[in-house]
């Protein structure tokens, strides 16, 4: 099977996640009094889910525009984390395919992406970049399709029935096969554990503040298995 | 529904939009395929594994759609999801399963 094909099946199963997302999104905006285009930007411009209904939330909350700016880029600081994450293996590519990848790189993608680079380690930057646009292809565009079909139905679509909790059963089936060695299981509880210690923390920090410590958590953990096994 | 300003609103929507993907291109775009030093090397390894759990945790332990109090059912959901994943390595397979669950859980309890 060709990267970028693989991509796509790997992809597939996030439209039972961004479909009704997206639908949810444009229900909202319209609902909050914004017009079809302004929905259907807020999913091409931004393209980030958890930020645009924080961003719309708090629009409707009238919130200074400076607050609502910095609440929902505090939410995609950990996009910078992706970005760091994916450099070693697409840092050889053209800038214009960065470029690219940067608009792309959005939760379900970065997940597909990471987990399919550690397990083929030995593709190059065009295959990755083949495998990434792959992922891409079921997923962006659907999401400013149902953004819209969302924005166009407005009220007629119903917002209950435990839609919430999408997203969460999504990354937890991610998580599971990521969890291969004891250092990967260390960043994971450690990084949930310090998220919700932390979840006092204004503009979304407790977030950060987990992430950090289960990467750290993990590098060390890493480096104390390495030193047994050479002593 | 409260009268939200064009301008602002567009405002808006050009900033999140240029922000995020400053944040998206900051590492990919400035730093390349410059050589990283192995410390760096070895915490973005753990970059995945440590924020998605620590994405979802507040969310499991505290769910929007149960007006963020603890609720059983998504909680089971997920640990369920969690534990068929992590076994079975099959991403689908734990999606569905935890699907169910809360399907049939708020179907019966909800």
């Amino acid at each position: 099977m060709s990267s970028y094909r693989r991509g796509v099946r790997d992809g597939l199963p996030f439209l039972l996640v961004i479909v009704p997302f997206g639908m949810l999104f444009g229900v909202l905006a319209t609902e909050a009094g914004l017009s079809v285009a302004e929905a259907l930007g807020f999913s091409v411009v931004v393209i980030a889910g958890a930020a645009q209904f924080t961003a719309l939330q708090l629009l409707q909350d009238e919130a200074p525009t400076f607050i609502v700016l910095g609440s929902a880029l505090a939410i995609n600081l950990r996009m910078a984390m992706y970005s760091a994450s994916m450099t070693p293996y697409l840092g050889k590519l053209p800038i214009w395919k960065r470029a690219i990848a940067a608009y792309f790189l959005v939760d379900q993608v970065y997940a597909c992406a990471a987990l399919d680079y550690e397990r083929h380690p030995a593709e190059s930057a065009g295959q990755r970049f083949a495998y990434f646009m792959g992922v891409v292809t079921p997923i962006c565009p659907i999401w400013y399709v149902a953004t819209l079909i969302g924005a166009l139905a407005g009220g007629a679509i119903s917002t209950g029935y435990g839609l919430d909790f999408a997203l969460p059963i999504a990354f937890l089936a991610m998580i599971g096969p990521m969890l291969r060695t004891g250092p990967h299981v260390v960043a994971a509880l450690v990084g949930a554990l310090a998220a919700i210690l932390f979840a006092w923390l204004p503009f979304n920090l407790g977030l950060i503040a987990g992430g950090l410590s289960g990467m750290i958590a993990g590098a060390e953990a890493e480096r104390r298995m390495m030193q047994r096994k050479l002593a | 529904m409260i009268e939200i300003d064009r301008t602002t609103l567009w405002l808006i929507i050009a900033g999140l939009g240029i922000g995020s993907f400053g944040l998206r291109f900051v590492f990919l775009g400035l730093v390349g395929d410059r050589e990283l030093p192995e410390w760096a090397l070895r915490h973005l390894r753990y970059t995945a594994v440590a924020i998605l759990p620590a994405l979802i945790a507040p969310l499991i332990l505290w769910p929007r759609g149960a007006g963020g109090e603890f609720e059983p059912v998504r909680f089971s959901a997920g640990m369920a999801t969690l534990a068929v994943a992590y076994v079975t390595k099959n991403v689908i397979a734990a999606m569905l399963t935890g699907a169910a669950i809360l399907g049939i859980g708020l179907g019966l309890f909800g």
